[in-house]
């Protein structure tokens, strides 16, 4: 069992460490409507962690809930350790959590680069005056930010098309600059809402590369939304199921392959 | 031809970073400073200052606040008449309370003042967005011309109603009041727009402007990246605000020398600097100046060809002035309505591959 306090090492042998997000008994609803029943389930650092689950399961309720959105009615967010009291997402954001969404959320009117670098904005502390000045610590600190900027447009291959605006992008591309400034915030934890959605088999086969490589290469904790079950079970360490707004299994793709309740969900059973 | 930035290589991100990145384009900035700042001086009277270069200066600084707040961050406002009218009495009662302080920390103190009642004002789009906003922003419009029309202690208790710029000094030189040379009064504005101009640039392309402009394309988009959404719209606010204020007392003290708020300060003074940006091109510094050169030298262009070359009547050229700039305006957001900054833009896209097509 993977249960340990310290975490586990996966089949590849990467070092999963301890947990990072931990939810406990979160309960969300809308009115009458109840998007997410009791759910607890844990992050932990290093891992890439699936959610998955039939349309109007409640997955995107529950990165939502993640990321300061929604406030859910009952169950607490532990981050890193601590309770989380109820937050604003920007404040989540400040706390290292960084999210892409389903829909692209890109900055049409501004550029590549100035799109990756919004992501380091949680970084730069400079004040009115500073920058309106310029010259000395503002612009030692866009430096500064910018070679980190850089640094990611680098791995993430959209060298060439720094200074195009977004809005003349492709699809893919933009995907990527999302991921690229979610990324470049260096988050402790990076939520991907669907981030194959819409795409053709090259353009998953690169992003999947991506999300290994920034796992791999930077050692991110990321959760991340899918609904294609082969990129899901080939990427992820292990696998939240849920089914309307509950959960039905946990754990590592094979084990939630063979679970009775997840096929039932996906193969459709009348629910009673 | 020498318009091209073939080896021109940056080679440090201070460099890329850079204002104007080509070579022929930062030597024009230096030249137009220079002819600016050492030739014009020399050779200004009293019509070209007050026909020309002060009313243009002056809406530039208007523009490029008004820019901060509508392109750089989205936010709609049509108070801007309300906020230069703050900065003109804010500098009248500073003035007269302190004669003998510099007429340039006036202008400031008078800005600051105005970037306070600005954040007041722009406390509403923190719920509301767009055409809403826009509207509250009317609101504010309007109150600040009755509070200055109705309460006497804004205009020092005048029987007018009206307030007017006494003498006030630079080093020595009077800048406002009837003495005032006009050589002075256009290098006292000369410095503010120029200084408005490096410090709205210098915010915009910094973290600043980023977080005003990811406010403006996506505001859900900014708080999940960790923008604060309050900090960034008051900010913008305040900055806007701070530059339309100042606007507004060297308008009262420096260009019209009195003023009567309903009618200067009223909402067509609002619209016209809002046209000014729309015209211009949004989310653009050079924008605000080119907008704010169409429509105060378009007709003073107009009126003196018609009237001084063509030998029409005044009243007949007046009336086809307003054809022709109106017309004008319709043409040009036809041809290009991200305003003429776009289209000085395209052109220099087209100029650095020229004489080639591709």
């Amino acid at each position: 069992m993977k249960d340990m306090e310290e975490g586990y090492i996966t089949e590849d042998g990467r070092k999963i460490g301890g947990v990072v997000m931990e939810m406990k008994n979160i309960t969300l609803r809308f009115g009458g409507v109840v998007a997410i029943k009791d759910i607890s389930f844990d992050i932990r650092e290093g891992e890439i962690r699936a959610i998955i689950g039939p349309n109007g399961a409640g997955k995107s309720s529950m990165l939502n809930v993640i990321s300061g959105f929604y406030v859910p009615q009952e169950g607490e967010v532990w981050f890193r350790g601590e309770k989380r009291p109820p937050m604003k997402p920007f404040q989540v954001a400040r706390q290292g959590i960084a999210r892409t969404f389903q829909n692209i959320a890109l900055f049409e009117g501004m550029t590549v680069l100035d799109n990756v670098m919004t992501g380091r904005l949680t970084h730069m502390t400079t004040g009115l005056f500073t920058q309106a000045i310029w010259k000395g610590r503002a612009e030692a600190e866009e430096v500064e930010n910018r070679e980190k900027a850089e640094r990611i447009i680098d791995f993430l291959e959209i060298q060439s098309i720094r200074k195009t605006p977004v809005a003349r992008l492709p699809y893919g591309l933009k995907k990527r600059v999302e991921l690229a400034r979610a990324l470049v915030a260096e988050p402790k934890l990076l939520l991907l809402d669907e981030p194959m959605a819409g795409m053709n088999v090259e353009e998953k086969e690169d992003m999947s590369r991506f999300i290994l490589d920034v796992n791999d290469e930077f050692g991110t904790t990321i959760a991340l939304i899918e609904h294609d079950m082969g990129v899901v079970m080939d990427l992820s360490d292990r696998v939240v199921v849920m089914d309307y707004g509950k959960k039905i299994g946990d754990g590592t793709p094979d084990e939630v392959r063979s679970n009775q309740d997840v096929i039932d969900a996906y193969l459709g059973v009348s629910h009673d | 031809m020498f318009y091209r930035e073939a080896g021109d290589f940056k080679t440090t991100y201070v460099d890329d970073g850079q204002t104007f990145p080509i070579k022929f384009d930062r030597f024009r900035y230096y030249i137009v400073l220079a002819v600016a700042f050492g030739i014009i001086p020399f050779l200004i009277n009293d019509y070209w200052a007050n026909a020309v270069f002060l009313p243009f200066l002056i809406y530039a600084i208007a523009a490029i606040g008004l820019n901060i707040l509508v392109g750089y961050c989205g936010q709609v406002s049509l108070g801007t008449g309300g906020f230069m009218a703050v900065g003109a009495y804010a500098c009248y009662k500073l003035m007269t309370a302190f004669p003998d302080v510099s007429m340039f920390i006036h202008v400031i103190l008078a800005g600051g003042i105005t970037a306070a009642v600005g954040v007041l004002f722009g406390l509403p789009s923190l719920r509301i967005k767009g055409f809403y906003l826009a509207v509250a922003t009317l609101a504010a419009q309007f109150f600040l011309v009755w509070l200055f029309n109705r309460v006497s202690w804004f205009y020092n208790y005048s029987a007018s109603g009206q307030i007017s710029a006494p003498e006030r000094t630079v080093a020595g030189v009077a800048i406002t009041g009837p003495e005032a040379p006009a050589w002075a009064a256009y290098l006292f504005c000369l410095v503010f727009v120029t200084a408005s101009a490096i410090i709205a640039r210098n915010l915009t392309r910094g973290a600043m402007g980023r977080k005003w402009m990811a406010i403006r394309d996506m505001d859900i988009a900014a708080e999940i990246i960790g923008v604060n959404p309050l900090t960034a719209k008051l900010s913008a606010f305040a900055v806007s605000s701070f530059f339309v204020g100042i606007a507004g007392a060297l308008f009262f003290a420096v260009y019209l020398g009195a003023v009567e708020v309903g009618e200067v300060f009223g909402i067509q003074k609002s619209f016209l600097v809002l046209f000014m940006v729309i015209i211009g091109g949004l989310g653009s510094i050079f924008g605000s100046f080119a907008g704010a050169a169409f429509l105060v030298l378009l007709p003073v262009l107009l009126k003196n060809v018609l009237v001084g070359q063509m030998g029409w009547a005044t009243d007949l050229a007046a009336h086809f002035e307003f054809m022709i700039v109106g017309g004008l305006i319709v043409l040009f957001l036809i041809a290009e309505p991200h305003g003429l900054a776009q289209l000085w833009r395209v052109t220099k896209e087209k100029l650095r591959l020229w004489p080639f097509p591709h």
